[in-house]
């Protein structure tokens, strides 16, 4: 076997072994579940007049399932991100780059092999998303009687295209991770960026057409353009989003500018 | 084992911004000798281990395994085993599979990560979290990692650091062996008469720079011997010592004599017909002529 596929063997190991990684899975599957479920339910009774003071009718119903399903990386995405940075700033924290540079010293192959493991964990979590995604929002449409479009093959390229984004988005945290070190630094600006940041920054583009055009490029928003629709999409309509194969390249060249930078530079000093 | 090799540190710097923390080193490590790497804290020992290991580049020299750099070795954990002080593990992940990480990265046979966990007396422990375990338990699985690849040559920092009395005694007699299988072993220490016993040669560094390097036979050479003497009249007896032409140093319990045996004082005072209360011979011991080396380079 080669030392790149030992390496990966190595890196697969040390996200198995300890139980981050299935806390962050079971975080996503919950949560995931709640809200595709919760909001399936709150449209499909909106829709069909079931809610107090209702008339049929009264909500469309028109892309509401690949609405629900796509929260598995449209409200998912922050997991494979945590994941991948904490692979990183997690070995910088318990001191076990020594180990692990002692085991492999071209330092370079480490990094690479996280990025490969943690493209597969990004992945899994984007399955892990979409069954938690499918099964809260499809149930609670059946519940109404109304199309789950599970039979529709847009519907499952739209799955893959969630797993896709998934996987990028654990190369972005592999990238993050390694331009900044600190474990709690790196969790803020994770918390701080999805949840904050961005979100707002994406507000503002509906303000004007050229802070919009800059605004399409931000990561959430080409995750959506990959994924094809999102709960902001719905928000701000009019907005006009990037070609979904644009938005994975965007992700790509995000994950791979910073993961380039931090082998550069921090993965480079001294591990003392 | 199947590659021994000498450690060869060539004119070695490491400079952090203006500090230079080690200063042009250079020395070699022998096989089949159990060598200490001895100076006391913050001489730089494990700057220079680190630098040897490639997890610490050097501002200027060289530190190689018989001429080729750790980055550069072909199989580094069957190579050249470490331990490094302040050994790191993650505390969520059992020894286990902490070894077995380490050994599917280095393509050793999983049997041989029972084998060590055995061999360092962790097998009972070997499931559960390190996170519980103990700086002495700690200690033997930084060993167990060192022994992984059951490699020619070791590198040891501090291992003697954290344990009990029993596990000393267990350590000096593996350092004994490892030597005897003609491994090369290097192992620090700010003590020397925690690895005096063990120790076949030294090298000594204080401030960054080479102080003394050499078998440790060589160390006592430069011991001086003195004498303690008293007697109930001991202003006779300092009389009669110097008018022999003896150096007398008045001390609490009676007289130093310096640089000679303890037969010429006691017949000096038997010539002078001076009854004595005490005799004794002092050598100043490895650890005084260590501590005074050490000392010498401020």
């Amino acid at each position: 076997m080669s030392t790149f596929m030992r390496t990966i063997r190595a890196e697969t190991a040390k996200i198995t072994t300890t139980r981050m990684w299935w806390v962050l899975a079971l975080v996503l599957f919950v949560y995931v579940l709640s809200l595709s479920g919760g909001l399936g339910a709150l449209f499909g009774a909106g829709s069909t007049g079931s809610l107090p003071g209702g008339t049929t009718g009264e909500i469309p119903t028109t892309g509401l399932p690949p609405l629900l399903y796509s929260f598995a990386s449209s409200v998912g995405y922050v997991f494979p991100v945590l994941l991948g940075a904490l692979a990183v700033t997690g070995e910088v924290r318990h001191q076990t780059l020594t180990p692990t540079f002692l085991a492999t010293p071209r330092r370079g192959l480490v990094l690479a092999a996280k990025l490969v493991v943690l493209l597969g964990f990004g992945a899994l979590f984007g399955i892990i998303g979409l069954v938690a995604s499918v099964g809260g929002g499809a149930g609670a449409l059946a519940l109404f009687d109304i199309d789950t479009e599970l039979g529709s093959t847009d519907t499952w390229a739209m799955f893959a295209r969630v797993v896709l984004a998934m996987a990028l988005w654990a190369a972005v945290g592999i990238g993050l991770g390694s331009v900044v070190t600190n474990q709690v630094a790196v969790i803020v600006i994770v918390i701080a960026f999805t949840q904050f940041v961005e979100p707002v920054l994406r507000s503002v583009g509906a303000l004007a057409e050229w802070i919009a055009d800059i605004v399409r490029f931000l990561p959430g928003a080409a995750s959506d353009a990959l994924v094809g629709t999102s709960v902001f999409g719905m928000m701000a309509p009019g907005q006009e989003s990037l070609d979904w194969w644009v938005g994975a390249l965007v992700l790509t060249a995000i994950a791979a500018a910073l993961t380039i930078i931090g082998a550069l530079t921090t993965w480079r000093r001294d591990v003392t | 084992m199947t590659d021994v090799r000498t450690i060869d540190v060539e004119a070695v710097t490491k400079r952090f911004g203006a500090v230079s923390a080690v200063d042009a080193l250079s020395f070699q490590v022998q096989p089949g000798r159990v060598t200490g790497f001895l100076g006391p804290n913050g001489a730089g020992k494990t700057t220079t281990l680190r630098m040897l290991l490639g997890l610490v580049r050097p501002t200027a020299g060289r530190a190689t395994f018989g001429g080729v750099s750790y980055t550069d070795l072909e199989s580094p954990l069957r190579t050249v085993g470490a331990a490094l002080e302040a050994a790191s593990f993650h505390p969520g992940r059992s020894a286990r599979s902490h070894l077995r990480i380490a050994a599917t990265a280095s393509d050793i046979a999983r049997s041989r990560v029972d084998e060590v966990l055995a061999l360092v007396g962790l097998a009972e422990f070997a499931d559960r979290r390190v996170g519980g375990y103990s700086l002495g338990m700690r200690q033997r699985l930084g060993l167990a990692f060192a022994l992984l690849g059951d490699p020619g040559v070791l590198v040891l920092d501090e291992p003697i650091n954290g344990l009990d009395p029993e596990g000393i005694k267990w350590i000096r007699s593996l350092l004994r062996a490892l030597a005897a299988e003609g491994r090369t072993v290097l192992v620090s220490s700010h003590l020397l008469s925690e690895v005096q016993q063990s120790v076949d040669d030294v090298v000594i560094i204080a401030r960054g720079v080479l102080v003394h390097s050499g078998t440790l036979a060589s160390l006592s050479a430069g011991d001086s011997v003195s004498v303690l003497v008293d007697a109930p009249d001991r202003g006779a007896l300092a009389d009669a010592l110097t008018a022999a032409g003896y150096a007398v140093t008045p001390a609490r319990s009676g007289l130093i004599v310096a640089g000679v045996e303890a037969d010429a004082v006691g017949r000096t005072a038997f010539d002078a017909g001076i009854p004595l209360s005490a005799l004794q011979r002092q050598s100043s011991g490895l650890e005084d002529t260590f501590l005074h080396l050490v000392e010498g380079n401020r």
